[in-house]
């Protein structure tokens, strides 16, 4: 039997009360393609950032090719041969693709012979694995697949053998997901071992040779990827059977309750976001919107939510709103029953300091239910949270604590408890289950679907797929600030969208 | 969290703090050859062994739990105020002209009077730098300090070519008249029988500091306005998703944060000096920054960073009276104190934080299960 391109026996890390890993030993053999899977909070990342020593373990010992190794800091995992390709890239944007792969690994105080030698050696990397990037555009010169590439490069050119990749295809469109792991492929045959963390079924069952699955910081399986299937690993993941797929009845729709006119937005830099576009959404209907991230899906979610100034025409059920986008527009918003679950909770939806309950009057603040005098009333604020804690089955069950100290399913539970419970006419909705476990996700969709058949109009941004087909009643793409078409998810499938969203416009794809 | 619990975070990390910015001072006055403990035994006497003493300790320590408050609002908007001096010279100017150009009948009126024109005159000096902050962007770090420059500038043109006194060589205004003299400690104590130093300036003003300690603590975790100023200083884009306009938060709370700062002139101005002076503030409103940072910008915590700090003014007072310690050390401990609980505060929390990782693990692994710390009732609020 050949020896183990990673062993890790029996690691244990706790933070604080929270045991995110517990006794986990796993084994990858080299040249493989090993899939690590699990619900949010299950340990993954914890796992892999022990592995590159951003963590120390409790207990348990590492193992690269059968040596015990010590991975007291990143320097020690590079040195070990581990790369890591992160979910957000760590790349410096207005440095070359040269320059940002030499970055820590320079030699000597002047920067030119080991840039001349980067470039030498990057030529042969790109043959060798068909890697192939221009070294001298700037990092905000290329796009996302691309950064990508250079963050693999840089694991290459540190003589990684292991690659830990962490839901690399977050931010990836279809195509350039199935680069990737062609990319992966190639790497795999030239001996690397691959570890590929990520949430999605597909990717495992597309990609892995072996996958490994973590629930609430144990590992639970570890099956070869040709024996098993989707339903039996989301099973395995959640500890019980889990719908892959939304169940609703056909939509309804009404009147419309938005209505979107020539909207055009420009960004604190200048640059024009989205550019006029058209758009209903019916009272009882779910519209999607699909597109890579960074097409103007969340400037327009903003506009929307009172967050930016834009200019055109948006009306609720006739009346126009205001498109300022000075801090107040958010309680106008909120006065007029448009609900916002926001594309990213940390930043945006929740305070990520303060306690769940003072979470949940975030943005409704000044509800006169939570108002007693000029004071707060903090007591009916906890009665409140307890409720939706309940309703919406928040864990840990504890108010108290703060937003960070939740998973980020539960987390997500939150801010939907809130927006969803003050029973909008409009809800808008952007990636609501981004970095939520399948068990969350499953629940959030069941109650957006649950809003929708109560008659209300929601405006859903995904850049999942698969979440947009399974929520949406009409899809509609966007692509440069524009929409490229609106399809029904009956009539459509990932082929014709992925074109669209990729700017092949409406008659050619 | 949960890495610490809470009372290591609000005592143990400052205590560690002071005795080791205690343990440099000393080598520094023993480099110097003279007597540490000595030192030590003198300010300790000096500022804590009389009722003389404790006036004084208490006097500085009013102005900084005024400034501290000041500066601990604004943090809690992330923003940093520096122009807490400027704001109390300003302050200061409010309580001279409502003390000197109106005629009061009784102390109480002209406190609330002198009290409403300081607040005012400090919310007015932050006003500029939190408008240009809002509006135009211009970092209020720069601006607040250059507006000390301003104040103090025109502090000197009031009190040279406006407010003093005919035939006077002195840049002060003349005395307050008698009625708006506002009663000493001793004057509020002897009525209940407690004897304390006639001579020591602490005064009324030293309740009104404790007061907005207690106004302050209610307007941050209480009221609607200080939760959305804590939202905001916790995250902008999440301010703006929820409807707090960044422009009025950084308004309001400068204007609250200025008119503390300006309210300490009470103290110094009408309560201890009678007068306007140059200099009244004695760099008060920059010792505020470290209050705050001590006191982790809660009123509690800067409530006792301001009688520390009260204690090492008075006490340096005296080391600078009866030793040979030059002046100028004293500003150099007084320094120290500043840069180890301010400054260095993660050089103490991190091994900190680290040592309580181990116990808690080693607890957890003699008890098979031990029960879950319940630490978390008690994480970021009051």
């Amino acid at each position: 039997m050949t020896v183990p391109a990673i062993e890790l026996k029996g690691i244990s890390k706790s933070f604080g009360p929270v045991q995110a890993n517990k006794n986990i030993s796993i084994s990858v053999a080299p040249g493989t393609i090993h899939g690590i899977i699990g619900e949010n909070g299950a340990g993954k990342s914890t796992l892999m950032s022990i592995l590159y020593g951003f963590y120390k373990a409790d207990a348990g010992e590492i193992r690269i090719n059968g040596q015990k190794t010590e991975i007291p800091d990143s320097q020690a995992a590079i040195a070990a041969g581990i790369g890591m390709v992160f979910q957000h890239f760590k790349l410096v944007e207005n440095f070359t693709v040269l320059e940002n792969i030499v970055l820590g690994a320079e030699e000597g105080g002047l920067l030119a012979p080991s840039l001349a030698r980067a470039r030498k050696e990057l030529k042969e990397l790109e043959e060798e694995y068909e890697l192939f990037v221009d070294p001298d555009k700037r990092i905000d010169e290329i796009g996302v697949g691309m950064q990508q590439r250079v963050e693999i490069l840089k694991a290459l050119y540190r003589k990684a053998e292991i690659l830990i990749l962490d839901e690399p295809t977050g931010v990836l469109t279809p195509a350039e997901a199935d680069q990737l792991f062609r990319i992966l492929h190639r790497l795999r045959e030239e001996g690397k071992t691959i570890i590929l963390i990520t949430h999605k079924l597909r990717e495992i069952m597309e990609a892995t040779d072996t996958v490994s699955v973590m629930r609430r910081g144990e590992m639970t399986a570890t099956v070869k990827t040709a024996e098993t299937n989707p339903e039996q690993l989301a099973e395995l993941m959640v500890g019980r059977k889990v719908l892959l797929r939304v169940d609703k009845v056909p939509a309804s729709p009404g009147k419309p309750v938005l209505e979107i006119e020539n909207l055009r937005v420009t960004d604190e830099a200048g640059v024009e976001r989205v550019k006029g576009i058209d758009l209903t959404v019916r009272a009882g209907e779910i519209v999607g919107i699909a597109g890579v991230a960074g097409n103007g899906q969340s400037e327009l979610l903003e506009v929307l939510g009172g967050m930016r100034p834009g200019t055109g025409t948006i009306r609720l059920n006739g009346d126009p709103l205001p498109l300022s986008g000075r801090g107040s527009d958010g309680q106008a918003r909120r006065a007029q029953h448009i609900a916002h679950v926001p594309e990213d909770r940390q930043r945006e939806g929740l305070i990520m300091d303060f306690h769940a309950w003072e979470n949940v009057a975030f943005g409704y603040h000044r509800d006169p239910a939570y108002r007693r005098g000029i004071f707060m009333d903090n007591a009916a604020l906890r009665a409140d949270t307890e409720r939706k804690i309940e309703k919406f089955d928040v864990r840990p069950a504890d108010g108290w604590l703060a937003a960070k100290n939740f998973s980020g399913g539960n987390q997500q539970k939150i801010v939907v408890a809130r927006e969803i419970e003050r029973n909008p006419d409009l809800l808008l909705v952007g990636q609501p289950t981004r970095g939520v476990d399948i068990g969350a996700i499953e629940f959030i969709h069941k109650q957006i679907v649950a809003l929708r058949d109560q008659g209300k109009a929601i405006l859903l941004v995904s850049v999942e797929l698969e979440e947009i087909f399974s929520l949406s009643d009409r899809i509609a793409v966007m692509f440069d600030g524009h929409i490229m078409g609106e399809r029904l998810p009956h009539e459509t499938d990932e082929k014709e969208l992925g074109l669209l969203m990729a700017g092949v416009s409406g008659e050619a794809a | 969290m949960d890495k610490m619990p809470k009372w290591a975070d609000v005592v143990l990390i400052p205590l560690i703090s002071l005795i080791l910015a205690a343990f440099l001072s000393a080598l520094v006055i023993l480099a110097i050859g003279e007597d540490p403990i000595a030192a030590v035994k003198l300010m300790v006497s000096g500022a804590l062994g009389s009722t003389y003493g404790w006036g004084y300790t208490l006097y500085y320590a009013t102005n900084f739990i005024f400034t501290g408050l000041a500066v601990a609002v604004a943090f809690h908007a992330r923003l940093f105020n520096i122009g807490g001096e400027g704001q109390a010279m300003l302050g200061g100017l409010g309580v001279a002209m409502a003390c000197l150009y109106i005629p009061w009948p009784h102390w109480t009126i002209a406190l609330l009077a002198a009290a409403a024109a300081s607040m005012l005159f400090g919310a007015a000096w932050a006003a500029i730098p939190a408008y240009l902050q809002a509006k135009r962007g211009s970092h209020i770090v720069i601006t607040t300090i250059m507006f000390n420059f301003i104040a103090a500038a025109f502090l000197n043109y009031m009190l040279v070519n406006v407010m003093r006194p005919e035939g006077s060589m002195d840049p002060a205004t003349e005395r307050f008249p008698e009625a708006v003299h506002l009663p000493t400690l001793h004057d509020l104590l002897a009525p209940i029988g407690i004897s304390f130093s006639k001579a020591a300036p602490a005064n009324v003003s030293f309740v009104v500091a404790i007061l907005a300690c207690f106004v302050v603590w209610a307007l941050i975790w209480r009221t609607r306005l200080g939760y959305e100023i804590r939202a905001y200083g916790h995250s902008e884009t999440g301010a703006l998703y929820a409807g707090i306009s960044p422009v009025r938060i950084t308004i309001v709370a400068m204007l609250i944060s200025g008119a503390l700062a300006g309210l300490m002139a009470i103290n110094n101005v009408m309560g201890e000096a009678e007068r306007l002076v140059l200099n009244a503030t004695e760099g008060a409103g920059f010792i505020g920054i470290a209050v705050a940072l001590m006191g982790r910008s809660h009123p509690f915590g800067v409530f006792l960073a301001a009688i520390l700090f009260g204690f090492l003014y008075q006490g340096g007072a005296e080391l600078a009276l009866w030793t040979s310690i030059p002046r100028e050390l004293i500003v150099v401990i007084q320094a120290l104190v500043i840069l180890f609980t301010g400054a260095l505060d993660n050089m103490v929390r991190m091994p900190l934080e680290r040592i309580f990782l181990s116990l808690g693990r080693k607890r957890r692994n003699v008890g098979e299960t031990a029960p879950l710390p319940d630490a978390s009732h008690s994480t970021t609020q009051d």
